[in-house]
């Protein structure tokens, strides 16, 4: 058996220290920070990381952040929501700089995994920073030669437009064949904004999503109560419970 | 205080879990002994993460999996699960 074989015997989840290479800003509210990883051996699109900050006084807060970068590139980068009077975020987003090491386990996860090579079109819904799991699912379907055969569509719920993380990057992708991205938001838009302004409901998962009939694979990631609506709203519309898989992301970051 | 909206999910368990089970287990299936009904460990619902973890099912609401660490030693009662079903071969990466 060759070492490059996946079906190796897993190796056991150890903590160590990642070095930050860079850090850079989103959007006012989400950092993408950008880590070399000692022996990195490479993670699946939509996994995440558990990062430990320990405090003078042993104190210890943990939290999991996704990974957003493709598993095709050779770093692996967090984007990170500010989340005010939190434990973790803030020290993430306004005090880690470049050359500060961080202490990190993972990759973990593979229930909210995909890979390009999967069959049927592929539905990813987003609320607020849930977008950074599926940017790691989308830039792996632009990397690999499998993915664009693959049908997308987005649906990414933000509070306003300054609040959509990755729109250059969205907007790019929204050009390429098979690509569709719809953008809808729910606190603030400007006067020419031509996208959906409220929440996710049924009948705009009517107008986006693939017909049950496609067998699309869905992934929905944000909030809890928008995940559980969004979930719930797509069994209604015939999706098969199996073919939803979802991750929610906590307010206490 | 835990609010409904504050809850997460089995896929944030996976680091945790890795603290007792060797293969990736947010994929396992694990079957409720309140219901009967089998899902992967990932769309279990999941509270808090502080002392530990409880994973309850999103159907009946049974705590099937609590982990608990206090101590030096780590506490796990599966006694809301009847069967975990893990599938051999599948890395981490």
């Amino acid at each position: 058996m060759s070492s490059t074989q996946v079906n190796e015997a897993p190796a056991r989840l150890e903590w160590r220290v990642a070095t930050v290479t860079s850090v850079r800003d989103e959007t006012p509210h989400a950092r993408t920070i950008v880590l070399d990883v000692p022996e990195w051996r490479g993670h699946r699109a939509g996994q995440h990381l558990d990062i430990r900050l320990v405090a003078e006084d042993g104190y210890e807060a943990q939290r999991s952040y996704s990974i957003a970068s493709s598993p095709e590139s050779a770093s692996v980068e967090l984007t990170v929501e500010r989340i005010e009077n939190a434990e973790v975020s803030p020290y993430l987003c306004d005090v880690l700089r470049a050359g500060d090491g961080l202490e990190i386990r993972g990759p973990i996860g593979g229930y909210f995994v995909w890979h390009a090579t999967l069959e049927g079109p592929l539905l990813l819904v987003a609320g607020g920073s849930g977008i950074v799991p599926l940017m790691s699912m989308l830039r792996h379907r632009s990397r690999t030669a499998a993915g664009p055969h693959t049908p997308v569509r987005l649906l990414y719920s933000a509070r306003s437009l300054a609040d959509i993380i990755y729109k250059q990057e969205l907007d790019a992708v929204a050009g390429t064949p098979n690509s569709d991205i719809a953008f809808t938001l729910t606190r603030s838009a400007p006067s020419d904004w031509n996208g959906y302004r409220r929440r996710i409901d049924r009948a705009m998962l009517d107008e986006i999503a693939w017909p049950a009939a496609d067998g699309a694979r869905a992934f929905v990631c944000g909030p809890t109560p928008l995940v559980e609506s969004v979930a719930s709203l797509l069994v209604d519309l015939g999706y098969a419970p199996e073919r939803v898989k979802t991750e929610r992301f906590g307010p206490t970051g | 205080m835990q609010t409904e909206d504050m809850r997460l999910d089995g896929n944030a368990a996976g680091g945790t879990l890795a603290d007792v089970f060797v293969p990736e287990m947010t994929a396992a299936r694990l079957t409720c002994s309140g219901c009967g009904i089998t899902r992967p460990m990932g769309t279990l619902l999941e509270y808090g993460q502080t002392m530990g973890l409880i994973l309850r099912c999103p159907g009946c609401n049974t705590a099937m999996l609590r982990m608990v660490r206090a101590r030096g030693c780590l506490r796990i009662d599966v006694s809301g699960t009847s069967f975990i079903a893990v599938n051999e071969g599948v890395a981490t990466v």
